[in-house]
This record gives C-alpha cells, sequence and structure tokens, in this order.
C-alpha cells in the first residue's frame, strides 16, 4: 500500500510528494529499504499479544477455600479473541499489507503451546516473556510495550478482551504507554497508506475511527473466522523460531496492584418450572412472577 | 479525597447509566464530582447537575471531545486526576474504551466492571464470564474503576449541582472521527429496560425476529439477541446479550430459540424472571429459566402476543 503511493506519486511525476514520503518514511523506525532496483518498500510488522486461557467451552469451578478458580487438569486454549488477531495479520499478510508477523504470549513454559498455535496459523516467529507471575494488565502492558520498543511494528493486534479476566484493558494500555492510537472492538480494519480505518462495535451500533500508523487494534467477534491449521503447517511451526526472554530482564517493577481477597461461586437460580401452555405461563408471570 | 465521575452522553443528554455510576461513587463515599467532555454539551452537563449527591459538575466543551475519542478524553482526565482518589465510568463501549488509557497514564492498574463496593479499596467484580465472582482488592493511590450498570440502583434526580466550565482543550492528534451508523429505536435500550426479550438461532432469519415485534410493543421490552443470530446477520450487533455483548438484567428475560451457552448466560442470568421458549426439553436454557415451555416458537410466539 505504501509502496503504491510511492508508484503512484512517480507515474504523476509528483516529486515533492515522493519527498515528503520519504521523510515520513524516515520517521518509521526499523523500515526496509530494500536495493535500488526494488526502491522502497516499507515493512510492515505485525505484533500479536496472545493469552492462554480456559478454553471457552469449560465451566469453571470456584476452589472450596475460595483462594481463586480451580484450573488444574482443565483444558486451556490460545484466548479466541488472540486467535481472531492472529488471523487478521495472517490475512493483512496475504494481502500484500503485512511482511512479518510477531506473536507474543507473557506466562510460563505452556504458553509456548498458544505460540505454536499461532505459528500455525500463520505468525513468522514467536516470543515467549517468561513469567509465573499473574501479572495485572497494566503490568502486562508495560511488558508488552518493552517489546513494540525493540520489534518497532507498526500495528499491534490484540484480543479486546481475555474470557479468564475479563479485563478488556491490556490493549488501551498498550496504546498509552506508547502513544499509540487506538480502535478497540474492531469489526473492520483497513489499512490506506500511513492510516488503518478501524469500524467498531460500540453500545449504540457501529462508529469508524482513522488512526495514524503505528496503531492498536483490539479484535471483536465479528472482525474475521479464524481458519484451523492445517497438519502441514502445524508441522512446519515447531521449526519457527521462538524466542524466551524472562520477564525480570526488562527492568519493570512488576509488583502486585491488586489483592485477590477470594472468589466465590455466584448465586444459584433456583431450578425453574416447565409450564404446558402459554396460557399457564401467561397467567403465571402475572400472578405469581409479578412482572407483567 | 473526592470521586471523580465521568459523565457518558451524546452530547445532547446525560445516559442513564452515568446514574449508576454516581450510585457507586455514593456507596464509596466522599465528594462527588462529574466530568462532562464533549462539544456543545451544555444540555447533558445540565443533566449531570440534577445527580443526587453530585456537588461538582466540570464541563469540558471543546471539539477535540465532541466523539470521545480515547486518545484525546484520557489525556484530559489525567490532568484531572491529580484531585482525586477515585475515577468512575461506566462499563460501557465508551468507558471500556477511555478508562484503561487513563490507568495507564496514571501508571495504576483498573478494577473492571464492579458490582458491588465492599470498602473504598475493594470491590467485587464478575470473572470467568459471571461463573465466579472475585473480591479484589487495590494497592494503588488512585483507584480506576469501571462500573457494571446491573450492579446499582440509579440515582435520584433532585440535585442541583455546581457547573464549572474547563479550559482544557488537549487534542492528541493521532485519531480522528470518521463516521457512526447507530441504531435508531423507538424501543428502550437493552440495558435500561424492564422487559427484554431476546432471539437465538432458532429464529433462523432476521424477517422472522419480527414476530417478537408485538410481543415487544405489548410489554414495552427491548429485543436482544445472542451471538449465533447476530454472527448469522439476523440482526445488527449491538443487539448481543452475552459475555462479550451487553449484560441486562431486566425484571423479566424472555429467550425465544436460545440454547443458554455460558456466553450468552452471562450477560441475562441476573435477570429477575428468566422464560425460555425452546423446542428442545434437554436445552441448558431451562437450567436457568423460572418459566420454561418446551413449544417450537412459530405456534408459540403467535399465541404469546394474542394473550398478553
Ligand atoms: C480472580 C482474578 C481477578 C483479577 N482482577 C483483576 C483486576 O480487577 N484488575 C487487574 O488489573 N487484574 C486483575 N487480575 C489479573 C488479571 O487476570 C491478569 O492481569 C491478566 O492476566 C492480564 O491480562 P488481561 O486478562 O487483563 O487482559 P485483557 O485486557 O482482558 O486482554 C486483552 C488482550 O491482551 C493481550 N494479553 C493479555 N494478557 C496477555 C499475556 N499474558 N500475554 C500476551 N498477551 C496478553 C491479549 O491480546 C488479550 O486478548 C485478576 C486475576 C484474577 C485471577
Ligand atoms: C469468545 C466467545 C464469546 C462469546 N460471546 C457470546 C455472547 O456474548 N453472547 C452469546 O449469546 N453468545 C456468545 N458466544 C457464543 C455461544 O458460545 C453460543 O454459540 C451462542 O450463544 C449460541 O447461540 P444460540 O443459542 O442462538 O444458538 P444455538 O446454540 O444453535 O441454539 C439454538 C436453539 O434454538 C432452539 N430452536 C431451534 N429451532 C427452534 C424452534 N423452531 N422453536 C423453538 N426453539 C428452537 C434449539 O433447540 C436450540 O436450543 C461466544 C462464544 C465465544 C467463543
Amino acid at each position: 500500500m505504501l509502496t503504491g503511493i510511492y508508484i503512484k506519486s512517480v507515474l504523476n511525476n509528483n516529486f515533492k510528494q515522493v519527498f515528503d514520503y520519504c521523510l515520513q518514511i524516515d520517521k518509521i523506525p526499523n523500515n526496509k529499504l530494500n536495493d535500488f532496483g526494488k526502491k522502497l518498500e516499507v515493512a510492515m510488522k505485525v505484533l500479536v499479544p496472545i493469552k492462554r486461557v480456559i478454553d471457552y467451552n469449560v465451566k469453571v469451578r470456584v476452589k472450596p477455600d475460595n483462594s481463586n478458580v480451580d484450573l488444574t487438569n482443565v483444558k486451556m486454549a490460545i484466548n479466541p479473541f488472540c486467535e481472531i488477531a492472529v488471523e487478521e495479520a495472517v490475512r493483512l499478510k496475504e494481502a500484500g499489507i503485512a511482511t512479518e508477523i510477531v506473536a507474543v504470549s507473557i506466562g510460563d513454559k505452556s504458553c509456548q503451546e498458544q505460540l505454536r498455535t499461532a505459528l500455525a496459523l500463520g505468525a513468522d516467529r514467536a516470543i515467549q516473556i517468561d513469567t509465573d507471575q499473574n501479572l495485572d494488565s497494566i503490568n502486562v502492558a508495560k511488558l508488552l510495550q518493552k517489546v513494540v520498543e525493540e520489534e518497532q511494528p507498526q500495528l499491534v493486534l490484540l484480543g479486546k478482551q481475555a474470557i479468564d479476566s475479563d479485563n478488556n484493558q491490556t490493549g488501551q494500555m498498550l496504546g498509552a504507554l506508547t502513544g499509540m492510537p487506538q480502535g478497540t472492538f474492531a469489526s473492520i480494519v483497513k489499512v490506506e497508506g500511513d492510516k488503518v480505518n478501524v469500524t467498531r462495535e460500540v453500545d449504540g451500533g457501529l462508529q469508524t475511527v482513522a488512526l495514524n500508523l503505528p496503531a492498536i487494534v483490539t479484535t471483536d467477534l465479528r472482525l474475521n473466522e479464524p481458519r484451523y491449521a492445517s497438519l502441514p503447517n502445524i508441522m512446519k511451526a515447531k521449526r519457527k523460531p521462538l524466542a524466551v526472554k524472562a520477564a525480570g530482564d526488562f527492568g519493570i517493577d512488576l509488583s502486585p496492584r491488586t489483592t485477590l481477597i477470594k472468589v466465590t461461586p455466584p448465586a444459584e437460580r433456583q431450578a425453574g418450572i416447565i409450564v404446558e401452555s402459554i396460557d399457564e405461563l401467561v397467567e403465571k408471570l402475572k400472578n405469581e412472577a409479578k412482572v407483567i | 479525597m473526592s470521586i471523580l465521575v465521568i459523565a457518558e452522553h451524546d452530547n445532547a443528554s446525560l445516559k442513564a447509566d452515568t446514574l449508576k455510576t454516581v450510585a457507586a461513587a455514593s456507596a464509596i463515599g466522599g465528594d462527588i464530582h462529574v466530568l462532562v467532555a464533549g462539544a456543545n454539551c451544555a444540555a447533558a452537563a445540565a443533566d449531570a447537575a440534577k445527580a443526587a449527591g453530585v456537588s461538582k459538575v466540570l464541563v469540558a466543551d471543546n471539539a477535540a471531545y465532541e466523539n470521545q475519542l480515547a486518545e484525546n478524553v484520557s489525556l484530559l482526565i489525567t490532568e484531572l486526576a491529580g484531585d482525586y482518589g477515585h475515577i468512575l465510568a461506566n462499563a460501557s463501549t465508551t468507558g471500556k474504551n477511555f478508562m484503561p488509557r487513563v490507568a495507564a497514564l496514571l501508571d495504576v492498574a483498573q478494577i473492571s466492571e464492579i458490582i458491588a463496593v465492599e470498602s473504598a479499596d475493594t470491590f467485587v467484580r464478575p470473572i470467568y464470564a459471571g461463573n465466579a465472582i472475585a473480591t479484589v482488592q487495590s494497592l494503588d493511590a488512585t483507584k480506576v474503576i469501571t462500573v457494571r450498570a446491573t450492579g446499582f440502583d440509579a440515582v435520584e434526580t433532585n440535585g442541583s449541582a455546581e457547573v464549572v466550565a474547563l479550559s482544557n482543550a488537549t487534542d492528541a492528534g493521532t485519531s480522528s472521527f470518521v463516521g457512526a451508523e447507530l441504531t435508531v429505536s423507538e424501543r428502550p435500550d437493552l440495558g435500561a429496560a424492564s422487559v427484554v426479550i431476546s432471539g437465538g438461532r432458532g429464529m433462523q432469519n432476521g424477517e422472522n425476529f419480527h414476530l417478537l415485534d408485538g410481543i415487544a410493543d405489548k410489554l414495552g421490552a427491548a429485543i436482544g439477541a445472542s451471538r449465533a443470530a447476530v454472527d448469522a446477520g439476523f440482526v445488527a450487533n449491538d443487539m448481543q446479550v452475552g459475555q462479550t455483548g451487553k449484560i441486562v438484567a431486566p425484571d423479566l428475560y424472555i429467550a425465544v430459540g436460545i440454547s443458554g451457552a455460558i456466553q450468552h448466560l452471562a450477560g441475562m442470568k441476573d435477570s429477575k424472571v428468566i422464560v425460555a421458549i425452546n423446542k428442545d426439553a434437554e436445552a441448558p436454557i431451562f437450567q436457568v429459566a423460572d418459566y420454561g415451555i418446551v413449544a417450537d416458537l412459530f405456534d408459540a410466539l403467535p399465541e404469546l402476543e394474542s394473550k398478553l
């Protein structure tokens, strides 16, 4: 896309625009200017932070001592919203817009499993930031900020929320820490020149914003439908690079900002009754429940 | 220290959920101020001044805040934050958009979607799609909190707070508003309605959703949907009820052709009375329904409409 502007400008013989454009590229760190024959080609790197969470089909149980939820032997998976983020990145690459996809996950060794899933879906390489701590979103965002500084992506695609903590924070926090604009709850992402247009699912309907790149996008359910990884791609993913870095090496204070006092099961609903007819239903709603 | 509540509004009027967030602020206790950030938003500010328990309404009336862009609003709130111990906003798509930015700029955690206040630093919030309820204590000096509307009852609107104009005009210059397609409906908002009737995949297509109209008219209900119905394109995304859609807790929730997946239940199981209409007696929705009827919805809906 950026190359497109260049070519068009040359055709128009609009050197001023080419010049301005080069200045702009200069500001984009980590760009790749190819050898003269191929002229300019801006590398659009996409960073996709992914989280390992409980599988969405599993109904979680609270531990008897109310200290937390019980995750022993529970099936884990890539957070569904993160999977959508990986898929979107892969589609951007297939469309010739993205040039490299880096997946990153913060967690213990087991999250490598989800990173391999991302690699099988089409990410080029992966980074695991190793920690046993259950980090607050602000600390996750601070670690991701360091990765952004190192990798200089043009786009960071995250899930809008992790389905375990249901926090819905990390992408926005990363936006604030890096100064990048954000398009949250995205259902359409269109990269156009040095901007990305994001259509957002908001309470009243849809809203579209234009963001300067580099930018943050968080995914909503209807952005795309993720593909299944093929067996050959799963095999290939095993050989793709996966770097491991210790969270402690980033020089960030990761001390907890919250204390989990207790976790309790929600109030159970009393089992109701099956009514035999619409007449009976209407009668109960009027006279027993008194809601109509 | 004082509490700052960020008003949600469309410049012309205050969103009713803000009154519930003020209620959460009252539960924390302290002097309550409300920030109205918008453009030509005097009417919304006047609404906010009526919220009971609010002593001051701060109005930042500037083009930069017209569409509540997170980049700009978060900078504004951060400029004001020094005076406050708590900053609260609705856990709506607007509040969820800018509040984590505020938290990060202040270098604090955010406590998301609280449903109860235990004390000035301890809050209750659902996690895992509502299958567990966490009590979380914040260790930060400034508490940045989003409030789930279903957890609190709106405060009265008999107050008369002082209205103070601010001159802040921060524009981050990194984002701009392109457009919006908002659903216009005569019906009450999903979040505010005392009756909600929702359709699922069992409705088969968008046309059939009109079978719900007559019933909704008679009951003054809002119409909702399951994710399956939204994904299939039967109805618009803003109608989705659930873990990742809207959370509702009306007096009466009627689920039609909805199986009752945990993600859907997360959005409606705090309703006072739940009715399920489903042709499959084994559907999990019956486990949470107060009144279930095992029937084909294409028979049941017209009959229900005629008998109300
Ligand atoms: C019971 C309980 C209650 C909690 N309450 C709070 C609370 O109120 N406030 C709070 O700040 N923390 C809380 N936490 C901690 C919280 O679960 C962790 O902070 C969480 O791991 C951080 O990410 P998130 O789930 O909040 O991300 P979200 O903001 O919900 O996730 C959005 C996206 O961020 C990215 N992301 C998130 N985590 C990672 C990761 N580890 N690696 C890579 N990418 C990632 C993914 O793209 C994900 O889709 C609580 C934890 C527990 C167990
Ligand atoms: C990350 C994630 C987030 C999600 N978030 C949400 C969310 O926020 N909200 C949500 O709703 N879902 C959500 N889901 C999806 C959820 O898991 C279910 O897939 C969805 O709720 C199913 O919708 P449904 O009940 O309409 O469809 P189905 O499960 O297909 O159920 C259709 C029901 O209709 C009944 N039926 C069919 N025909 C008739 C008839 N003629 N008369 C009567 N009954 C009939 C059937 O018996 C069946 O029970 C999420 C999923 C994931 C992975």
